[in-house]
């Protein structure tokens, strides 16, 4: 009788469709996934230890495999992006830029992490799998075109976050990050999760198409409940950026990871942060930008101030260079919060920059490192030159390239976002932005003196730094990246504007 | 009676403050979890009733994937609390200050 009854209703309904899954449009973003779960595969089934590397060269080879793949839908798409799978994803160029950023933070971060791990004694596929899942969380917020799909993509790149924060199990300081990072970013993602909850309360709809259409349709008498989401939103997505008053976990959690995590996490998660923040704020709540961006104004020059004084008394090499991202963060919020196509590129190509230099320059401290993460102290660094002087110019460029030197991407970077928010008529911010920078080169600077300058008399010989072959290869390209197309740009920045108009 | 949606959203609002507030001043680090989870639910609760309220069955079907990501989050959260705090008594967060400055 039962059974009549649910055939009946089942009649009555109409047939559920099953949304189309476009895999190569989405093959940038899978190709990590079918890496971890190969290297998750071959790590129990293999009987014997593999050849030293073979795990990170599986991590490199997802990422190339993600980087060609992000290459070919970006030929795809050079007339217009369109949305995938039911309209949860939009391949576009934004997008596509993001992907291939992420992309190239899992090789660099491969190539870091290999030497640092069999030191360390903690080779294994586990680290691999935990990146490029990580990666593949980043690069879902890179595309996503829904709330919740940016929440599923935000969750993925933090969840595996936190253990790779905590991996190194044996050091304290390691597993305090872990704990620090896992509670802050959990609290982060609560209150991005309420924010979306209040946007679709209020807007009915949790795409970010239908919430842009909404908002240019209607204009609301009582708009409390939108401005309540919107602005958790922004503290949501402001943590993982790192964007002051959001930053107290950067400098803890950078210090206390092993070093090829902080790079990566650096890297991978600033890009992803940022990702959301440009999809939600500028392309889907542009009516309201009367609203966000005094918001936007006042986070980006505490950024860029706290960061930059923060950064001058640190004795820590990693902490500096956290609070050097943090200051970082807050010029790529210059480039939102101009609000315009050449703010956006702006943001873009700093973006792009920041991930080569950032990784370059947590390759060079995790070679400076000793066993057991330690070694980052300023002292350290002393007489560096005279030991490896390869290296020591290599951090130098680096170092340089973050303060804003010209021939460099980072004065590029630092370039095209403050005249962005020139020309958006915010001249306070880009006067601070610049004042900022002059202060932070102060600190990049005093790290460059260090390594050049002599070991004091009496002191103990230094033990002699190896650089193994794939910290090796990943220098050579971000040094190469850095100085390329520091006198170069015309291809990167055409790059991030063609992936603005593309959105 | 039947309740007004207000009714179920100022629940979930001070349901999310309790587990925020309780977040920033409680010390012992399982306590501070359990706010996480109160937060997220109170997250779910305002999802279904703007659902009912708009008429939209797309807010309760998001309370899924809320729920697989709590409890993802608990496996990796219980994991990181058990791996720092095994060799201790107690479990609270002012022990953790190897790192400032």
């Amino acid at each position: 009788m039962t059974g009549l009854m649910f055939a009946q209703a089942a009649q009555e309904r109409p047939p559920l469709v099953m949304p189309e899954v476009e895999y190569s449009a989405l093959a940038p973003i899978v190709i990590p996934i079918v890496g971890a779960l190969a290297l998750l595969l071959f790590g129990s089934l293999l009987r014997t230890r593999p050849p030293a590397g073979a795990y990170a060269s599986i991590g490199v080879v997802s990422g190339l495999g993600s980087l060609a793949a992000a290459w070919f839908v970006w030929d795809d798409i050079r007339d217009g992006g369109y949305l995938a799978v039911a309209n949860a994803v939009v391949i576009d160029g934004f997008g596509t830029f993001f992907v291939a950023t992420i992309a190239c933070a899992v090789v660099l971060g491969s190539l870091v992490a290999d030497a640092y791990l069999r030191r360390e004694g903690l080779d294994g596929p586990e680290f691999y799998v935990l990146m490029l899942l990580s990666a593949s969380g980043g690069m879902t917020m890179a595309v996503a075109n829904d709330l919740i799909v940016l929440f599923l993509g935000l969750e993925i790149l933090s969840i595996a976050l936190y253990v790779l924060a905590g991996f190194q199990r044996g050091r304290a300081a390691s597993r305090e990050a872990a704990i620090k990072y896992f509670v802050l970013g959990s609290f982060s993602s609560a209150l991005f999760l309420y924010g979306i909850a209040l946007v679709y309360g209020a807007t009915g709809s949790t795409q970010l198409p239908e919430i842009a259409a909404f908002l240019a349709r209607n204009v609301l008498v009582s708009n409390g409940v939108l401005l309540a989401g919107m602005a958790l939103l922004l503290v949501g997505l402001g943590f993982k950026v790192a964007a002051v008053p959001f930053h107290a976990w950067t400098p803890d959690v950078y210090q206390g990871a092993p070093s090829p995590v902080t790079g990566f996490m650096a890297a991978a998660a600033k890009a992803a942060g940022f990702a959301g923040l440009l999809r939600v704020f500028f392309s889907t709540f542009t009516t309201l930008e009367l609203d966000w961006r005094p918001v936007v104004w006042a986070l980006a020059i505490a950024t860029v101030l706290v960061g930059s004084v923060m950064a001058v008394v640190q004795n820590d090499v990693k902490r500096m260079l956290a609070y050097s991202s943090i200051s970082h963060a807050g010029y790529m919020l210059i480039g939102l919060q101009a609000a315009n196509a050449d703010g956006i590129a702006g943001a873009l190509f700093y973006l792009l920059a920041y991930t080569f230099m950032v990784l370059g320059s947590f390759a060079i401290v995790t070679v400076v490192s000793r066993t057991g993460d330690t070694g980052h102290a300023l002292e350290n660094y002393r007489g560096l030159a005279a030991r490896r002087p390869v290296l020591a110019f290599a951090f130098t460029v680096f170092l340089l390239a973050q303060a804003g030197i010209p021939f460099t991407t980072g004065f590029l970077a630092k370039f095209y976002v403050i005249a962005a928010a020139v020309e958006a008529e915010s001249y306070a911010l880009a006067l601070i932005g610049m004042l900022a920078a002059v202060v932070a080169a102060f600190f990049y600077l005093r790290v460059t003196v260090f390594m050049y300058s002599a070991a004091p008399d009496g002191a103990e010989p230094a033990p002699r730094l190896a650089v193994p072959a794939g910290v090796g290869i990943a220098l050579g390209l971000t040094l190469a990246f850095t100085v390329v197309f520091g006198v170069l740009p015309s291809p990167i920045l055409r790059f991030a504007q063609q992936a603005t108009f593309l959105f | 009676m039947t309740l007004g949606a207000d009714w179920y959203l100022s629940l979930a609002a001070a349901l999310f403050t309790i587990g925020a507030v309780g977040l920033l001043i409680r010390r012992n680090v399982l306590v501070m979890f359990m706010c996480i989870e109160l937060m997220l639910n109170a997250v779910n609760l305002t999802f279904v009733t703007y659902a009912r309220k708009l008429n939209d069955i797309g807010g309760q079907s998001l309370v899924f994937f809320v729920l697989v990501v709590a409890a993802a989050e608990v496996v990796v959260g219980l994991g990181i609390i058990v791996s720092i705090f095994r060799r201790r008594t107690e479990a609270t967060a002012d022990d953790l200050n190897l790192l400032k400055g």
